[in-house]
């Protein structure tokens, strides 16, 4: 807190405090901040005032890393680590970039096993956000059932790829392996095995009174606040905006599903609360799990890898390409100068545009929902600071 | 309404502040602009009844290399369903912008994070700081001249 020769205290923002306020910090190191991120809290007893995030502490120069490259391949290990809960979304996210800057088509298999991936991903994801989420505001026993579930899924990427966390298995082009023996008869009995335990999720903690208290009202965010601030996934459609990328900027071959996109309604609360934001993750991993169990009927027979040289070099030009992570969208801006390196990778990570919302949704409540508003937001501080 | 549309549109109500269009490109169309009439032109796609830009996907700096940068933006309107991306070029000795957080709320951090790396500066922006980056870190690093210090906070920049 800086104080200048009039002797008033400010905030890293400039704002003179008042008599009755005090700024604190929470973060970096703090369990509810999920990660190393700084709140500076203006607080007017325990009334928040204002919240101003400072984030960056994890920032490791993932842009200027993938200028200094050898060729496109090789910044797929580094997108592993943005969102390092979700890696293969977000491996995904660059090679869809990638490919349309190529303008080439995958094989058939390769878009089916890129979405049971992707959606097995999501739940993976969905999972810890539900899970911690419940850690933040005091149950305990929830965050261990969805673990438990979530090594389900990891085994199947363990099995596929060797890797439980870091995958670099989605690749320009095509997949670093084709499915092992035996996984669609795997994958069939997770998600058989994992559709009750959603029911048993609910039980426990999504209609738990004490749950409800703390998130029902709570750091609502209206659908036209959450649109000027660029809110997507799970929060944008929290607040009742029906809007999916896969959907509605369809990529991949999602449009052969039958499928719903989920949005809060305000059921126990107001709509665009944090309980609103929490359900839609509930609702989407069931219907992650109808998109899984259709790819998995229909999978083709054929080959996983494209005929693309080893050194790829893109005509000069520049594309966007978004995709639908857990968190929301994931979007790759790639500027190539005809080299064999990209010239310029600009990462648009959900959570970094969904955190710069926390300000305007925590304001009038008290410290303790910071907390749970923070947790609604589910951010990932690899991908924030990247 | 389709890119071609789009550009046409903004080439008859601004002329001479439109640069380039590349509307049937094989990469994303692209318009450029005066960077001057950049709050102008963006406040017109936002509230214009036919193009209501309402979602900005991305902001992001870029350096050409031959003293100029450059801000994209990557537009999109949740109503209509339709894209478009804005271009514009500074020279590196003075870049300077106006700001379209108070247009797009969401480009606020963007902006913060294009000054933070590549030194570009938002005129108008409410809260222009650092934000991946220490406030005294030395330069702007995605700058393609950029050198790592040899020395920082009194240590050593390992390799």
């Amino acid at each position: 807190m800086p104080r200048l020769n009039d002797g008033a205290l400010r905030t890293t923002t400039g704002r003179i405090l008042r008599r009755e306020e005090m700024a604190i910090n929470m973060g970096p190191q703090h369990p509810s901040t999920h990660g190393v991120l700084r709140l500076e809290l203006v607080l007017d007893g325990e009334i928040v005032v204002d919240v101003i995030p400072h984030i960056g502490y994890l920032h490791r120069c993932f842009e200027k890393h993938a200028e200094a490259m050898n060729n496109y391949q090789q910044v797929i290990p580094y997108c592993d680590r943005l969102d390092y809960i979700s890696s293969m979304n977000m491996d995904w996210a660059y090679v869809i970039a990638v490919e349309k800057l190529l303008g080439i088509k995958v094989p058939e298999r390769v878009e089916y096993i890129r979405v049971i991936m992707a959606e097995l991903q999501r739940i993976a994801s969905h999972l810890i956000a539900i899970g911690t989420y419940g850690l933040d505001v005091g149950a305990f026993t929830p965050f261990l059932y969805c673990f438990r579930d979530r090594e389900g899924i990891l085994d199947l990427f363990e099995m596929t790829c060797g890797a439980r966390l870091l995958y670099n298995y989605i690749w320009v082009g095509g997949l670093a392996f084709d499915l092992p023996a035996g996984f669609i008869d795997k994958a069939k009995a997770f998600c058989e095995y994992f559709r009750p335990n959603i029911k048993e999720l609910n039980d426990l903690l999504t209609y738990n009174e004490i749950f409800v208290k703390r998130t029902a009202h709570v750091g609502i965010l209206p659908a036209d606040v959450a649109i000027a601030y660029g809110c997507s996934g799970p929060m944008l459609r929290g607040s009742g905006v029906d809007f999916d990328l896969r959907r509605d900027d369809p990529y991949s071959i999602y449009d052969r599903f039958d499928w719903t996109v989920q949005v809060g309604k305000g059921e126990v609360g107001t709509l665009g609360d944090c309980w609103d934001r929490y359900m839609v993750r509930v609702r989407e991993m069931e219907q992650s799990l109808n998109i899984i169990e259709q790819a998995l009927r229909q999978i083709p027979a054929g080959d996983v890898f494209s005929a693309i040289p080893k050194r790829i070099r893109p005509n000069p030009g520049d594309v966007y390409a978004r995709s639908e992570a857990p968190r929301g969208e994931m979007g790759f801006y790639i500027v190539s100068d005809g080299s064999a390196t990209p010239y310029r990778v600009k990462a648009r990570s959900p959570s970094f545009v969904n955190l710069s919302v926390l300000p305007e949704i925590s304001r009038g409540y008290m410290i303790a929902d910071v907390v749970a508003i923070a947790g609604s937001v589910d951010i990932v501080l690899g991908e924030v600071d990247r | 309404m389709n890119a071609p549309e789009i550009s046409e549109k903004l080439r008859s109500k601004f002329g001479d502040a439109i640069l380039e269009v590349k509307a049937e490109a094989l990469s994303d169309p692209f318009v450029k602009i005066k960077p001057g009439m950049l709050s102008e032109i963006s406040l017109y796609l936002r509230t214009d009844g036919d193009l209501q830009f309402d979602f900005l996907m991305c902001l992001s700096g870029i350096d050409h290399g031959k003293n100029i940068l450059g801000v994209v933006y990557n537009l999109y309107s949740m109503t209509k369903r339709h894209k478009i991306t804005i271009k514009v070029e500074l020279p590196a000795e003075k870049p300077e912008v106006g700001s379209v957080a108070l247009i797009w709320p969401s480009a606020g951090w963007h902006e913060r994070e294009a000054y933070d790396l590549f030194g570009i500066v938002f005129t108008g922006h409410p809260d222009l700081r650092r934000i991946l980056l220490p406030e005294d870190y030395p330069g702007h690093p995605l700058r393609k001249d950029f050198k790592v210090p040899e020395f920082y906070g009194g240590m050593k920049v390992p390799y």
